[in-house]
């Protein structure tokens, strides 16, 4: 029984070490930050493997999940006679949330899941501490770039996203369901609006690119440094960044459009 | 070095994209677009009820888009509806006492305001007030009435 109790505060005392690991680790990173407008070709780098390198499969899935949008919003708006909707149906659904959260999802694979195995390895093979006894700090040297990479990269991934899945839509819509290109754009311009819709929309993405990247190198730097600890991190970073992208994502939307 | 340039190239490249997709989304998706063609007249109508219309909705003159609406206020004398008007700058050539009723776009849709010019030689100005309107054709009333009148001849 005590040792039930036991590990239960052990648990406990552990997740909260994690978390207030994870805040001080934040400051740090972001105490970074002004030193890199000195040397942004260290973010430029970033900015490419983080964010260019995401490019394709933003694209591919936007256009997808576009399409899919159209040809399922098509079947339901028909019943109603109301067809000439879609493009609001799609314009709303894409910005404002598929566009940030799928995106975010999408990048939490596929970038975040890399800046935690890069990290972790440069742990392992203690290059940080190397780092550090040349007197560099690491975490300004090699992971505030990295941060800032992420922030700058998301809202334009799911810029691209939206865009992509609106023209995905319109292909599908107009080209293969027959809806009136006209009504298909003026209806989307006269329901979105710029700050209501695309702006919040942006909002979240931001937000997303910051939670996932603090993730993504938390996990990485707090690793134990072997191969299986670097291959956990990981896995938590994917898992943690799609909790959080998903809860965020209910607090945001309760924020932003819970009171209409 | 040249690896270092095309990376430059690269990742200039992507921005570029990504905010060509953010300008577009505000431009074609959005209504930020119309900003520009709104800088025209404001006129005012009062209604008996305007029913479902909200601010932004379209004014329509014979089904063409002349404006649309900036506000909606009560008039604390009248306890009628307000409703402000903005008027695109290319139509000012409409009539003094032309009215203004408010009608419903299909059978579920939203509720726009439609101007029927009239015959004055003179032309709305900003700050003019419509006195002719008609108010919005609530659903249950209508039902209500019809009820009402069955009834009556029932007996």
């Amino acid at each position: 029984m005590i040792k039930l109790i036991r590990s239960l505060g052990r648990w406990g005392l552990g997740t909260f070490e994690r978390l207030g690991r994870g805040h001080l680790f934040l400051m740090h990173i972001l105490a970074g930050i002004p030193g890199l407008f000195l040397r942004f070709s260290l973010v430029i780098h970033q900015v490419y493997s983080v964010g260019v390198l995401s490019l394709l499969i933003i694209l591919i899935s936007g256009l997808f999940v576009g399409m899919v949008l159209g040809l399922q919003g098509y079947n339901t708006l028909v019943d109603f006679g109301a067809e000439e909707s879609l493009g609001v149906l799609v314009s709303l659904s894409l910005v404002r949330e598929l566009g940030p959260v799928v995106s975010a999802l999408l990048f939490a694979g596929r970038a975040g899941s890399a800046l935690t195995a890069e990290i972790g390895l440069m742990k392992s093979t203690e290059q940080l501490s190397g780092m550090e006894m040349m007197a560099v700090d690491p975490i300004r040297r090699v992971i505030a770039p990295r941060f800032m990479a992420g922030l700058i990269s998301m809202p334009l991934l799911a810029a691209i996203f939206s865009a992509v899945g609106i023209i995905g839509a319109f292909l599908v819509g107009h080209g293969l369901l027959g809806v009136g290109d006209g009504a298909f754009w003026s209806q989307m311009q006269a329901k979105t609006d710029f700050y209501d819709d695309i702006m919040n929309g942006v909002i979240k993405s931001v937000v997303f690119g910051f939670v996932v990247t603090w993730i993504a190198l938390f996990e990485g730097h707090d690793a134990t440094p072997t191969s299986e600890g670097v291959g956990r991190a990981t896995t938590r970073t994917v898992v943690h960044s799609a909790f959080a992208i998903l809860g965020l994502d209910f607090v945001l939307t309760a924020l932003m459009f819970g009171d209409e | 070095m040249m690896q270092n340039k095309s990376t430059e190239i690269i990742v200039g490249m992507f921005v570029a994209v990504g905010i060509a997709a953010l300008f577009m989304l505000a431009m074609k998706v959005s209504n930020l677009g119309d900003f520009t063609d709104e800088a025209g007249y404001q006129v005012t109508a009062e209604f008996e009820n305007i029913g479902g219309l909200k601010v932004r909705a379209p004014v329509t003159m014979a089904g063409v888009r002349v404006g649309r609406v900036a506000s909606i206020n009560l008039d604390p004398m009248t306890y009628n509806a307000e409703v402000t008007i903005n008027m695109y700058s290319q139509f000012d050539n409409i009539p003094y006492d032309t009215s203004a009723s408010i009608y419903t776009a299909g059978l579920l849709g939203e509720q726009y305001i439609g101007l029927v010019a009239g015959a004055e030689e003179e032309f709305l100005q900003d700050g003019d007030v419509i006195d002719l309107t008609q108010p919005a054709l609530v659903l249950e009333q209508v039902i209500g009435q019809f009820l009402y009148s069955k009834a009556e001849g029932d007996e």
